[in-house]
C-alpha cells in the first residue's frame, strides 16, 4: 500500500492564551484522529521535531555552509510528522480533511518513494 | 512506534494545573507563585506540542508534574536572584510524580492562602479559580461576565496583597475557624457566580458549580476541615446543582422551578445532597448553609411544585432571615409566602422589599410581582410590572425570559 508523510506545518504562535481545559480538548481531538488511523491499521509512526529552526547545509562554490534557519521568509515551523498507509491519494487526502491540525496549521503531503 | 494513546481523564489538565500550582507555591513559597504559574502554564504547552504527536504518557500527571519542575529548575539556574530555590526543587528520583498524588495538603494550603481574610473579596474567587481551580483569566472573565483585563488587574491586587499581609501557604493553619469560615464564603461565592440564572447558561458557569463542589469535597477529606457547616455547604449546592441540566429551555431562556422537567433532576445529586445535609446536623451551630440546604431539599423531594412543603419552606426562609436579613432572602420568601398563602399574602411579604435600594435595578423583583398579579387575575398591574422588570434586564437570556412572560399576559386577555 502507497505509504504517505504528512507534515504538521504551524504559524508558530498556534497556542497563545489557550486555558487547560481548552490544552486538553484539542489533544483529545488529535488523539481521536490518530487512534482512528491506527485502529484502521494506517497509522505506521508519527513524531514531534524539536523547536527552533533547525539547520541549513549548503554549498556555495567551494564552501559548505552551516546555517540557522528559518527555511524561508515565513515564521512557518514544520511541528512533527505522522506516516500513514493509505490507498490512494484521494484516501490520504480524506484522512488529512478530517485532521484537528488543520484548526492550527496546514498539512502537507508527500508519498513516499518505493522501490 | 509510537506510545499508546489512552483516553484523558476528564478535566485531567485544569485538576494537574491546580495541583502543580500549590505544590510548587507551596515549595517555593508565596513570593513566587508567579513563577509557579509560569512553569506550569509551559508544562502543558509542552504537553500540547508534544502528546499529539507521541500519543499521551503513561502517567499523564506525573509527565507534566516532572517537565514543570524541570522547568522550574532552570528558570531558578538562569536568574539570579532565585539561585536560592535551587535546592528545593531537586529532590531524589520520584518525588515529582509522587507530589501530584499525595494526599490533598497542598491543595488545601493554596485554598486558604487563596481564601486568607485579608484579601478582598472579589479577588478570593477569582484567585481561588485561577491557581487552585486551573481556569484561565479568560475563563474566569466569561464566567464573571467581566473584561480579562479586569479580572487580571483583580489577581494582580490579590498577589500583592499575599506580598504585603505576609501570608503564607502553610497547612495545618491557625485560627482554624475564622479562616474555615472565609474557605467556604469563598466557594458558596464561587457555586453562586456559576449557578446565577440571570447571567446565561454558558458551559464555563456549570464548571465553576463543579468546581466549587469539588473543593468543598476536598475539605470533607480532613477532619479539621470536615465541618457540619461544610456539609451544610455541599449539600446546598449539590442539591442545587441537581438541577444545573434542567434550568432552561434549549434556547438558554431560564426555567422557572414550576416549568422544568422534574424527572431530569439528577438523582444521583440529590442523594449524596441529602447525605450531606444529614452529616450537616450536630454541629450545635446553625449556619446559612444549613437552613439554604434544608430549602434546597424541600424542593429537590418535591414530587412536584404544587405539593412542595411550602409550609416548611417559608419556616427555613424564617430562619435564614434571622441569620442574613438580606433583600433577596426576603424576596424569595415572599415567593414562598405567595405559594403558601396565595398571591394576596406573597404581594404583601413583597411589600416590605420593594423600596429596598439594593433591589432597585434587580429585574426578578418586578418579574415576582408581576407574577402575583397575574394569579390575582391583574392584568394590567402584571404587564406594567412585567415591562418595568423588562427594563432591567442584563443579558439576553434574561430578555427574552421576561418577554415570554409579557406575551403570555397579553395573550391572556
Amino acid at each position: 500500500m502507497p505509504k504517505f508523510l504528512l507534515l504538521a506545518v504551524e504559524d508558530g504562535q498556534r497556542f497563545s492564551d489557550v486555558s487547560p481545559a481548552e490544552m486538553q480538548a484539542i489533544i483529545e481531538r488529535y488523539v481521536a484522529w490518530t487512534e482512528e488511523m491506527r485502529a484502521a491499521g494506517q497509522l505506521l509512526d508519527s513524531n514531534k521535531l524539536q523547536g527552533g529552526a533547525g539547520r541549513r547545509v549548503a554549498r556555495r562554490g567551494k564552501e559548505i555552509v552551516v546555517r540557522d534557519g528559518p527555511f524561508s521568509e515565513t515564521k512557518e515551523v514544520i511541528g512533527g510528522y505522522w506516516i500513514v498507509d493509505a490507498q490512494s491519494d484521494e484516501a490520504v487526502v480524506a484522512l488529512a480533511k478530517k485532521s484537528p491540525h488543520l484548526d492550527f496549521g496546514t498539512l502537507e503531503i508527500r508519498q513516499i518513494e518505493e522501490l | 512506534m509510537t506510545h499508546r494513546v489512552d483516553a484523558l481523564v476528564d478535566r485531567l489538565f485544569r485538576r494537574s494545573a491546580g495541583r502543580m500550582v500549590s505544590a510548587l507555591t507551596r515549595l517555593l513559597g508565596p513570593a513566587h507563585l508567579d513563577l509557579a504559574e509560569e512553569v506550569v502554564q509551559d508544562a502543558l504547552l509542552r504537553a500540547l506540542e508534544t502528546w499529539p504527536y507521541r500519543g499521551v504518557p503513561d502517567n499523564p500527571g506525573g509527565w507534566l508534574m516532572r517537565v514543570a519542575r524541570n522547568r522550574a529548575l532552570d528558570v531558578v539556574r538562569r536568574r539570579a536572584t532565585l539561585r536560592r530555590l535551587e535546592p528545593l526543587l531537586i529532590e531524589p528520583d520520584g518525588d515529582a510524580v509522587a507530589a501530584v498524588t499525595s494526599p490533598p495538603d497542598d491543595e488545601l494550603a493554596m485554598i486558604f492562602m487563596c481564601c486568607h481574610p485579608s484579601i478582598s473579596a472579589p479577588s478570593r474567587v477569582a484567585l481561588t479559580l485561577k491557581t487552585v481551580g486551573g481556569f484561565s483569566v479568560a475563563e474566569i472573565a466569561r464566567a464573571f461576565l467581566a473584561k480579562p483585563a479586569a479580572i487580571a488587574q483583580r489577581l494582580v491586587r490579590a498577589k500583592r496583597q499575599i506580598g504585603e499581609g505576609g501570608i503564607e501557604v502553610a497547612w495545618p493553619v491557625e485560627d482554624m475557624a475564622g479562616r474555615l469560615e472565609s474557605v467556604l464564603d469563598v466557594i458558596y461565592l464561587m457555586f453562586n457566580e456559576g449557578y446565577a440564572a440571570s447571567q446565561g447558561t454558558a458551559l464555563i458557569r456549570d464548571e465553576l458549580c463543579h468546581e466549587a463542589i469539588r473543593l468543598a469535597g476536598l475539605l470533607l477529606e480532613t477532619d479539621t476541615t470536615a465541618r457540619p457547616e461544610t456539609h451544610a455547604l455541599r449539600a446546598l449546592m449539590l442539591l442545587h446543582a441537581s438541577r444545573l441540566g434542567t434550568r432552561a429551555d434549549a434556547e438558554g431562556v431560564p426555567l422557572l422551578l414550576h416549568e422544568q422537567e422534574r424527572d431530569r433532576w439528577d438523582r444521583d445529586m440529590i442523594a449524596r445532597g441529602l447525605h450531606h445535609l444529614e452529616r450537616a446536623a450536630g454541629g450545635g451551630r446553625l449556619t446559612s448553609y444549613h437552613i439554604e440546604a434544608g430549602i434546597a431539599a424541600c424542593h429537590a423531594t418535591a414530587p412536584d411544585y404544587d405539593h412542595t412543603d411550602w409550609r416548611s419552606i417559608v419556616r427555613l426562609y424564617d430562619g435564614l432571615l434571622e441569620i442574613n436579613g438580606s433583600p433577596v432572602v426576603r424576596l424569595n420568601r415572599a415567593v414562598a409566602v405567595g405559594m403558601k398563602d396565595g398571591a394576596n399574602a406573597g404581594l404583601a411579604a413583597l411589600a416590605d422589599v420593594r423600596d429596598d435600594a439594593a433591589l432597585a435595578e434587580y429585574c426578578l423583583l418586578p418579574a415576582t410581582a408581576a407574577e402575583f398579579h397575574r394569579r390575582r387575575g391583574d392584568r394590567v398591574a402584571a404587564v406594567r410590572e412585567y415591562t418595568r422588570a423588562l427594563a432591567l434586564v442584563r443579558t439576553e437570556p434574561e430578555r427574552r425570559f421576561i418577554e415570554r412572560r409579557l406575551a403570555g399576559c397579553r395573550l391572556l386577555g
